[in-house]
């Protein structure tokens, strides 16, 4: 396929989804069957495009590697937007435009097929799962403009468009969190979904205007080319660094990581193909695609950043999921969790690793999710037989013994759980073992207390297998704990079967690797090398003058790197393909040393960390059985016994409390009506306090005017009256008189002026 | 001299006025279907203005590339002692900086006509009013002569006064008399300056005193006078005093506690225009006198200015956060996004300024498609309290979409105008000053606080039971005025280009001039 036909099949796949969703937003109801089946046909046919596509790429011939990713991507750009001015950055003038454009490499090839895989199979599933509900065309809808901002993050080229995309999937996810929202808590978790989405949010935007002011584009491509020139955002590494870091926020918001992780279990309120969708396999991922997209540009110590905040979340969330008794909070702190690590595996620098765990860990949770669903939905279909409203139809504690009853769902809830655990032959295993052995590379590397990275990564490779089996074993074996709903449990339509069997079966190793104990030699692994970090020396320091390249330090020039200035103007303005003839081999950046040193290090690792995961994963899985099958261990006392510690965790480390307590109560209400009461009282109290001095002034010299100033003039008016009335009497008419007053006055004056 | 297209569209509305008068007091119809040709005809005008605009012309401080200019001598006094001759012109022109006021004018005035028709009290004093009002509004956008631009500033008080002051809420005097004496309080430092101004600029065609503001903006004509010495503390005096007069319209903190008075007790239509038009005049004044005719004080003042717009993003939204009022709420949320557009002129860069007017538009457009929506909602309930309601989304499913489309526009989502105009002011002023710039960042999650906040108080959950009777979905005539917003907002958020490319040119050409003309600033110098 040419990259014209690419750049086609991929705009197709974008509008798609928005089509869908303005025709089930408009007509949904007068559709037959109210749209449903030509939502999910579309999504289908979405999903065999994307194929296409994915087919496509990896038919093209390897190109030199541009700035990090090892194929030159095949990119489209339009100017959006031309203020028709120039500007100067870094000694070129360049005109200051916007273009918007998409970008079609491996990575975003694959990622389309995540997105519309899941997207296409959980449509099918909500056929059978959202059945007879009010709203039900509308659902479909909202599903559709989730999947056409989703794959807007995916395919494109631009840190702006991936930001606005970016927070579609935040109304998207808005609207399906709070779908039944005449309920309160949906409401209340789809506005905190968003609103905690949005603080990670500001960071991300902060971090693009850094780069947008400092290079004037919004491009991938064109950024990497700079800070690989030796362009540092305000001539600091510390800028670079904080660029990374801020635009790594924007993924701890959408990922769910430590601190902004709590909206992600109450995100469960939404209806279970949601969270199938959105809450586990793709929007959630996005954060991880994001620092994935923008690795090259990532400093050591943005790096250190991301690696530490992925090991934390992956830490918190596996021993909160360990107590949690709703079958699907679980989940969501298993997803949580398994975040962390693919956080954790691109702070470390294995970027593959951690991408390949997106890929895997999509098929297996959206499995488990859907699985959820099937659960949930026969445990509705039986507590509506028995006229039950109250239990709760997501607590394993009513479960239990459902293996029988629902055995397709069993079997593929099964599978993805040892998936998840990391056993042998499932597609987990591969990539968690590539994880683990980033992470062990990394902490021998770095030392100190970088080995905390590889030692909680293997803690929690333990506890995943443990509170997986737990929830393996509660829902599904055993007696029943409810028999009265446990008759009249049933198996799921095929509509939701279909769907978990072929995310089971995409669970299996084969679909990534021949060798299902080694991820490193399949396809997968082979096909997306680590991008080239275009930071030089500002990497991780991990060579340390062993290898031939020597330490870089800033501002050598290392042989193939781009000097200052190199990139032109035209180049900026034209695109790729244009800059790589007018700048040559130049752009091609060099392999880091470090990155080598590191890949080196992964390479001797893999053999000790697959060992070790495997025995963790084995053991957490016996200790399951142990305690939850076989009760060799009294749970109820265990509980007891650690009080505080259980407390703790199933209060999930009381962060909501905190949050709520010491930020949202104080930090906003408080200071909400703090600032309305200074501007009611204060500020238009100033305004208000002058109209009344102003009136009071008003008063005062009205006052003075009717008694001073009109009485002088009254006064003066009574003083001419008194005098007529006494002078009149001199007005007698008479010539005579008059003469002699005359002649009276001319004697006074004459004596006067004389 | 060509066809007088920009006295027509200003004083078409009089036009109207003139036949609302005339008609019996009774018929209510022909009221309402004079008043609905008259603006109905200046958008017409409007969009003929749009289609013959030369988005190529810079205009601002170039009487040659201003379009549609009309000029002639209006008031002339042949000799005056102390005066000398006054000459007073009526100069009207426009340029990429007015036009997309003129058209949002014009839009807005049409579609407030509609929400009008609710009105049930002696209809034609109103409508008279309300067609005064549009003249004033639009006066001021297409007037170059300094005298004839406060003439008109203050011809848009008195209507408002009465507008808000008759048809009001209960509290509507206190907010009519607030709403007058404080614009007019910044008049009279309007009107300070400009006397001033006339007698330190000296028109270079007549060599006599004008009000030309073109001829004002050119440091070769202010040679006589206190205003001669750039640079000077007269100058500053002129410029803070200004600012103020300006800043009390916009308005910026300190000065913004006329508004939410002003928006709960005016009628739905009026706090459509106030918001959609009227506060942008406050931002226009800045943009087309204080900018160019003071730049170096423009240039002193840059940061203060970007503090006051942080101010305003902040403390306006939190306040909007504390409000339980849905009215109050939204004049809350003006002050906070008028707030970006201060940060944005205030950066003095292309980015700052393009996403400062555009914010100006489509503030014009958000803001006014909220309040209809409140007005939708207090039609039928006869309430605000943002706490009396709940669940109005099942039972009300157009108008709440359309709620979803205007809270989230004022939100700043993508995909929505709003999100171009704040993005382009955070990008320029970033390029100015970092630190303000992080620290208005924040009005991104205080804004969805607020408004998320309400959607979930008064959509979400489930409704009491004595609205089930009283809300219907939105009627005809509502949508009439609602859905046109929505599809600018929307369309703008995809493709801004156009509206963009409007003011581009004399954007850019303002901040060139600006910035070329920064002088240092002395003290002393009267």
């Amino acid at each position: 396929m040419t990259a014209d036909t690419l750049l086609t099949l991929t705009l197709i796949i974008l509008f798609l989804p928005l089509f869908s969703f303005a025709l089930l937003l408009a007509f949904g109801k007068r559709l037959p069957r109210k749209g449903d089946a030509i939502a999910t046909g579309l999504m289908f046919l979405n999903l065999g495009l994307a194929v296409a596509v994915l087919f496509g790429v990896y038919a093209l011939p390897e190109t030199p590697a541009i700035h990090g990713f090892a194929q030159t991507p095949i990119q489209m750009n339009f100017k959006w937007i031309d203020f028709k001015t120039t500007i100067e950055v870094f000694g070129n003038t360049i005109p200051l435009q916007i273009e918007l454009g998409l970008l079609i490499d491996r990575l975003v090839a694959i990622m389309l097929v995540v997105v519309t895989l899941i997207t296409a199979l959980v449509h099918l599933f909500s056929i059978g799962y959202m059945h007879g509900d009010p709203k039900y065309h509308r659902f479909f809808a909202y599903l559709g403009i989730f999947a056409f901002s989703m794959l807007g993050i995916v395919v494109t080229n631009n840190l702006l468009m991936m930001y606005a995309a970016w927070e579609l999937v935040g109304l998207s996810s808005y609207l399906l969190i709070g779908f039944w929202y005449e309920k309160p808590a949906p409401g209340y978790a789809a506005t905190k979904a968003f609103l905690m989405n949005r603080v990670g949010d500001i960071g991300m935007w902060i971090g693009i205007m850094i780069l947008f002011v400092s290079y004037g584009t919004f491009r991938f491509d064109l950024i990497f080319a700079h800070i690989a020139a030796g362009n540092l955002p305000f001539g600091s590494d510390a800028w670079l660094t904080a660029a990374g870091i801020l635009l790594f926020m924007g993924a701890i918001g959408k990922s769910a990581q430590f601190p902004l992780h709590t909206w992600l279990p109450d995100a469960m309120e939404g209806p279970t193909p949601v969270s199938a969708l959105i809450h586990a396999a793709t929007m959630v991922a996005a954060g991880v695609y994001l620092v994935a997209r923008t690795f090259p540009l990532m400093s050591g110590d943005a790096l250190l950043v991301i690696a530490s905040i992925g090991t934390i979340t992956a830490f918190v969330a596996a021993t909160i999921a360990i107590v949690q008794n709703d079958i699907k909070k679980v989940l969501a702190y298993s997803t949580v969790s398994q975040l962390g690590y693919m956080i954790l595996a691109l702070g470390v620098g294995a970027f593959t690793a951690g991408f390949f765990h997106l890929v895997t860990h999509a098929m297996f949770k959206a499995c488990l999710f859907l699985g959820s669903g099937s659960v949930i939905h026969a445990m509705h279909h039986g507590l509506h037989k028995i006229h039950d409203h109250d239990t709760d139809a997501q607590d394993i504690r009513n479960m239990g013994g459902l293996a029988k009853k629902m055995p397709v769902t069993f079997a593929t809830f099964l599978i993805a759980t040892l998936a998840i655990s990391g056993v042998p032959l499932f597609s987990g295993f591969l990539s968690k073992d590539e994880i683990l052995a980033g992470a062990w590379a990394f902490g021998s590397l770095q030392g100190q207390l970088a080995v905390l990275v590889p030692y909680v990564g293997f803690g929690v490779a333990a506890l995943t297998a443990f509170y997986m089996f737990r929830l393996v074993i509660l829902t599904f074996f055993g007696e029943p704990k409810r028999p009265d709903i446990h008759q009249h449990m049933h198996e799921s339509p095929a509509t939701m079967t279909i769907p978990i069997i072929v995310l089971a079966s995409l669970s299996i190793w084969i679909f990534y690797s021949f060798n299902p104990f080694s991820g490193p030699s399949g396809w997968f692994v082979t096909s997306l090398p680590a991008p080239t970090t275009v930071t030089g020396s500002n990497w991780y320091p991990f060579a340390h003058g062993d290898l031939t390249h020597g330490d870089v330090t800033h501002g050598d020039v290392m042989p193939g790197d781009v000097m200052p200035g190199d990139v032109t103007d035209e180049a900026v303005a034209q695109g790729v393909e244009d800059r790589t003839a007018a700048v040559g081999q130049g752009s091609v950046v060099t392999a880091n040393p470090s990155q080598e040193a590191f890949e080196h290090r992964v390479h001797e690792s893999h053999l000790p960390a697959m060992i070790a995961s495997l025995i963790l994963a084995l053991s957490g899985i016996a200790v399951a059985f142990g305690v939850y099958k076989r009760k060799m261990i009294d749970t109820d006392r265990l509980v007891e016994k650690t009080g505080p510690l259980y407390r703790f965790l199933l209060n999930k480390w009381y962060f909501d409390e905190i949050y709520e307590k010491w930020v949202v109560l104080p930090g906003v209400h408080l200071i909400a009506r703090m600032m309305h009461w200074f501007d009611s009282r204060i500020v238009d109290g100033a305004v208000n306090g002058v109209a009344t001095i102003t009136m009071l002034q008003s008063r005062m010299s009205g006052l003075f005017d009717k008694w001073v100033v009109d009485g002088a003039v009254n006064g003066v008016a009574y003083a001419a009256g008194f005098f007529g009335i006494v002078l009149k009497k001199s007005q007698t008419g008479r010539i005579q008189a008059y003469i002699a007053f005359l002649l009276a006055g001319v004697v006074i004056l004459f004596y006067v002026f004389r | 001299m060509q066809f007088p297209i920009l006295t027509l569209i200003t004083f078409l509305p009089v036009l109207g006025m003139i036949i609302v008068l005339l008609l019996p007091k009774d018929n209510k119809r022909a009221i309402q279907a004079t008043t609905a040709i008259a603006t109905g005809l200046q958008v017409i005008l409007a969009i003929v203005i749009w289609m013959v605009f030369d988005t190529a012309k810079t205009g601002i401080n170039d009487v040659a590339s201003m379009q549609f200019v009309e000029r002639l001598p209006w008031i002339v006094i042949p000799s005056t002692p102390w005066f000398g001759e006054i000459r007073i012109e009526y100069f009207l022109g426009i340029d990429g900086l007015s036009m997309p006021m003129v058209l949002l004018t014009a839009l807005i005035c049409f579609l407030a006509t509609f929400s009008s028709f609710s009105i049930k009290k002696s209809l034609k004093g109103y409508f008279a009013m309300f067609l005064l009002l549009d003249t004033g509004m639009m006066g001021v956008f297409v007037s170059l002569d300094m005298f004839l631009f406060y003439v008109f500033w203050e011809v848009m008080l008195l209507p408002m006064y009465f507008l808000i002051g008759i048809w009001g809420g209960p509290r509507r005097e206190y907010a009519a008399i607030k709403f007058f004496i404080y614009t007019l309080a910044g008049s009279v430092l309007l009107l300070l300056v400009m006397i001033g101004l006339y007698f330190s600029t000296t028109d270079p065609q007549t060599g006599m005193h004008t009000f030309n503001m073109i001829a004002m903006m050119d440091p070769a004509n202010v040679t006589t006078g206190i205003f001669a010495t750039i640079g000077s503390s007269a100058r500053m005096l002129a410029f803070v005093g200004l600012f103020i007069g300006f800043a009390i319209k916009v308005p910026i903190f300190p000065f913004h506690t006329w508004l939410p008075d002003a928006h709960v007790e005016a009628p739905t239509a009026i706090s459509v225009i106030l918001a959609g038009v009227l506060l942008k005049m406050g931002a226009y004044g800045l943009l087309r006198i204080s900018f160019p005719i003071f730049p170096e004080m423009t240039h002193y003042f840059q940061i203060p200015m970007m503090i006051l717009g942080f101010v305003n993003i902040v403390y306006g939204a939190l306040c909007a956060m504390a409000q339980t009022d849905f009215k109050k709420l939204i004049a809350y949320s003006s002050v906070s996004h008028m707030g970006y557009v201060l940060l944005g002129m205030a950066a003095l860069n292309v980015q700052g300024m393009t996403g400062a007017v555009f914010q100006m538009f489509n503030h014009g457009t958000i803001t006014a498609m909220l309040f209809l929506l409140v007005g939708v909602l207090y039609d039928r309930a006869h309430t605000r309290g943002l706490n009396e309601f709940g669940g109005v989304y099942n039972k009300m499913p157009v108008y709440s979409f359309l709620t979803v489309i205007a809270f989230f526009a004022a939100i700043g989502l993508p995909s929505m105008s709003g999100f171009i105009s704040e993005a382009f002011v955070f990008l320029g002023a970033f390029q100015t000053n970092k630190l303000w710039t992080i620290l208005s960042t924040l009005g991104i999650v205080l804004g969805a606080g607020y408004m998320l906040w309400t959607f979930q108080r008064v959509f979400m959950g489930t409704l009491p039971e004595k609205w089930d009777d009283v809300l219907t979905d939105v009627n005809g005539r509502e949508l009439f005025t609602l859905v046109p917003l929505a599809v600018i907002i929307i369309a703008l958020g995809v493709y801004p280009s156009p509206a963009l490319n409007w003011m581009s040119t004399s954007l850019g050409h303002l901040v060139e001039f600006v910035n070329a003309n920064a002088a240092p600033v002395l003290f002393g110098g009267f």
